[in-house]
């Protein structure tokens, strides 16, 4: 992690049970499984808790003014098309000052990728309501609960024209990877919306417990729907969040679309920056083959690390289950498309905090209820 | 500044009949901007047109953002992806565009924008002329901060003085702004385009030193440092916050300081480097008429005029608005009984006029905008002057 984050900005300022550490992570390891080169990755944020993430990856980074990271992000790209682009920024940030650039980038099918963090609040200026805050939740902007319509993210998207868009939480960390990772490898604009718990402003005043509570609620309550359909992608207070990859599909780019325009005009000679379109698509499919290349490479080294790890274990004598169904988990990996082992891992994942958890949901509904039943009393 | 010959592709080189707003593209494209980025207003709008037909053949990317905010934040990300980048507005656009003018200067990011000036306040004059910008071309963004502004009177002044926007905003990493006006931007007139060979651009400056001496600042009140481009491996940051010379956030009173002097001082302490005036008959003459864009044409027949009744007048007219050329006046002012100062505004430059006067008599000749001036209207100003 040291080498794609600035350690010389550590520690960062996010509070304990914050759900953007663990996005950046997540963030991180999808550059790094992407196979994308990180020298060509620019991040652009805008202001508030998420707006700091710019600051602390080390990749080339603009901390930008609030609501403006994604017109900074399609100046970024159109002004050198051979670079990814991420914005990573906060609901306020990109629905709520900086929502029209939100929904005229995915018009635009502009080549960026926009990871949203969805936090129901503004933290950095004090707990304050966003577009995105349940009806009913308290903020300190509605101290008798909200009483605004609040955006569903992903169907704002949809309506705007975003041609990849998925929703995860922060207990959903390798989705999240996989994600990110899916939309850095693709063209045009992709949305991905973490739901996330702010323990320190939205949890404390709706009295929702810490981080870990929030998480044990986005476990109980989120509904895998791959392609669900965006209009039912509504969220109300504390109720039940449907999540997965909603949308995804192929149209031009702004920047195809803008070539193709410009090659009617101008003939095959057409260029742009000096360059012509054969010899940029030359240029990015020599770097499609390098990432290519190095994904094949991590997926063989992965292969190696797993089947390295299961060989001590079969000697060991207490331990020969495992050890029997190792191998085979590595030959799937080396053999199987790189995507697969993140898909594969989440089950497992998941299924091993399942035990505890089901023990802990005997108690858990009971107190839910009652930090359900405390809002609705303020909505009365 | 160190200066390269024009990219001979932007250049449409030969004589034109064209309007100002149109020889503000060309102006650019001459320059080597490749990156443009605008939203439609009267009556800058013919810039942004005449950019997006020109961009194709000349391999620029153009586009139309979804507003003012959009098109300027869009010039920051272009000009750290390594593009010379332009925008084009008037009044209430502008108005807009100051919160990340703000940003660009903080960031030290390069640009050039055009406000075509219309009357005001808010809506005011669509599309009548006004210098009514004046002040808030200085004093726009929140917070202390120093851009260059420069007063084309003429279609031919709007070519040569982007390119120069270009230069001078490269060189000394600075927003630039051209306060020119609907008057200047809807006239046509001749426009010679020299050759490319003849066109000095200052190319961008990237950084290409080793990764651990990159620094995207250096606070030493000077220009001429290189910008680093995204892209090439030096992993900068930039913010708008308060930062070090690495770029990274440092909010101290001390580090404000450093910061702040730098970015007024690059500009102020280079003043007389940059600043550009017109001058005639200005030695021995009693009144000095201070004027600029399309008003400085106007005063012209009141000045003529004038010197036919045998009044000695001079002409400063002011081709770079700000840094404000305070050391001029001050020279002038012990020299001269008065100083005039038409403008199509309420009176705003002639706050600093008279800041720098001395004590010497200044009359404002103000205008609320929507027409230019009588020459009647000033020639009685200088009449009045050496009563």
């Amino acid at each position: 992690m040291a080498d794609t984050l600035r350690m010389d900005r550590m520690p960062h300022i996010w509070c304990p049970g914050c759900g953007i550490g663990s996005e950046v992570n997540s963030f991180a390891d999808a550059v790094k499984r992407s196979g994308i080169d990180p020298k060509k990755l620019v991040v652009v944020s805008g202001i508030g808790c998420t707006g700091r993430v710019a600051g602390y990856v080390n990749f080339d980074s603009i901390h930008t003014t609030h609501g403006r990271a994604i017109p900074v992000a399609t100046g970024v790209k159109l002004a050198n098309p051979e670079l990814t682009v991420v914005v990573f920024s906060g609901e306020g940030d990109l629905a709520g000052i900086g929502g029209n650039h939100l929904i005229h980038a995915a018009r635009r099918n502009m080549d960026l990728v926009v990871i949203c963090n969805n936090n129901f609040t503004y933290g950095m200026t004090g707990g304050q309501v966003t577009p995105t805050t349940p009806g009913g939740a308290s903020a300190s902007t509605t101290p008798y609960g909200n009483y605004e319509y609040p955006f569903s993210l992903p169907f704002l998207a949809d309506a705007a024209g975003a041609t990849y868009i998925a929703r995860w939480t922060s207990m959903h960390s390798r989705n999240v990877t996989q994600s990110i990772e899916e939309a850095l490898l693709r063209k045009g604009f992709s949305f991905i919306e973490i739901i996330s718990p702010c323990p320190t402003l939205y949890l404390r005043r709706n009295r929702l417990g810490d981080g870990v509570d929030q998480l044990q609620n986005y476990q109980d309550n989120s509904i895998l729907k791959h392609g669900a359909d965006t209009r039912e992608t509504a969220i109300d207070y504390q109720g039940k969040i449907v999540i997965g990859k909603f949308v995804e599909k192929n149209k031009p780019t702004y920047l195809e679309a803008s070539d193709k325009c410009s090659i009617k005009l101008v003939g095959d000679d057409y260029q742009l920056y000096g360059k012509t379109i054969p010899e940029r698509e030359a240029e990015e499919k020599a770097e499609k083959e390098r990432i290519a290349a190095r994904r094949a490479a991590m997926a063989a080294a992965e292969a190696q690390e797993q089947a390295v790890a299961a060989k001590p274990r079969k000697t060991s004598a207490p331990a020969a289950k495992k050890a029997a169904a190792a191998p085979r988990a590595a030959k799937k990996a080396a053999t199987k498309a790189k995507a697969k082992p993140a898909v594969k891992k989440a089950p497992a994942k998941k299924a091993a905090p399942k035990a505890p958890a089901k023990a802990a949901k005997k108690a858990a509904p009971k107190a839910t209820a009652k930090t359900k039943a405390a809002p609705k009393k303020t909505r009365k | 500044m160190k200066t390269v010959t024009a990219d001979p592709k932007g250049v449409d080189s030969g004589p034109h009949f064209m309007d100002g707003d149109h020889a503000l593209a060309e102006g650019a494209l001459a320059a080597g901007c490749r990156f443009f980025a605008g939203y439609p207003i009267t009556p800058s709008t013919e810039t942004a047109e005449r950019f997006a037909e020109r961009a194709p053949e000349v391999g620029a990317m153009f586009i139309q953002m979804e507003d003012e905010l959009a098109s300027i934040a869009a010039l920051i990300g272009g000009a750290w992806g390594g593009q010379k980048c332009m925008t084009v507005t008037c009044g209430p656009g502008f108005s807009l565009m100051t919160e990340n003018l703000g940003l660009a200067c903080m960031t030290e990011t390069p640009m050039v924008i055009a406000n075509v000036q219309r009357g005001g306040p808010s809506t005011g004059l669509p599309t009548l002329t006004a210098q009514q910008d004046m002040m808030q071309a200085r004093y726009g963004p929140h917070g202390d901060n120093m851009i260059i502004a420069l007063c084309p009177d003429s279609p031919q002044e709007c070519f040569d003085l982007t390119v120069e926007a270009f230069n001078l905003s490269e060189f000394y990493r600075v927003p630039v702004i051209i306060l020119t006006d609907e008057t200047v931007g809807h006239m046509h007139e001749k426009v010679v385009i020299p050759p490319a060979d003849q066109i000095k651009v200052v190319p961008r400056n990237n950084y290409n030193g080793p990764k651990e001496d990159c620094r995207p600042y250096k606070f030493d009140s000077q220009g001429g440092h290189p910008m680093v481009r995204a892209g090439d491996g030096y992993n900068f940051h930039i913010t708008g916050l308060t930062h070090n010379e690495k770029g990274y956030p440092a909010m101290t009173a001390e580090q404000s300081k450093v910061v702040v002097t730098h970015l007024m001082e690059k500009i102020n302490g280079n003043a007389d480097k940059i600043i550009r005036l017109d001058e005639d008959q200005i030695d021995g003459a009693d009144v000095v008429v201070v004027s600029y864009g399309i008003t400085s044409r106007i005063a012209v027949k009141a000045i003529q005029d004038a010197r036919k009744e045998g009044i000695k007048v001079g002409s400063l007219r002011l081709i770079t608005i700000w840094p404000f050329c305070e050391k001029r006046i001050r020279e002038l002012a012990p020299k001269v009984k008065a100083f005039v100062v038409p403008e199509i505004n309420y009176g705003q430059m002639v706050k600093e006029v008279e800041r720098c006067a001395g004590g010497r008599k200044v009359i404002s000749v103000n205008h609320c905008g929507g027409a230019v001036h009588d020459p009647q209207v000033i020639l009685d100003a200088i009449r009045k002057a050496i009563q």
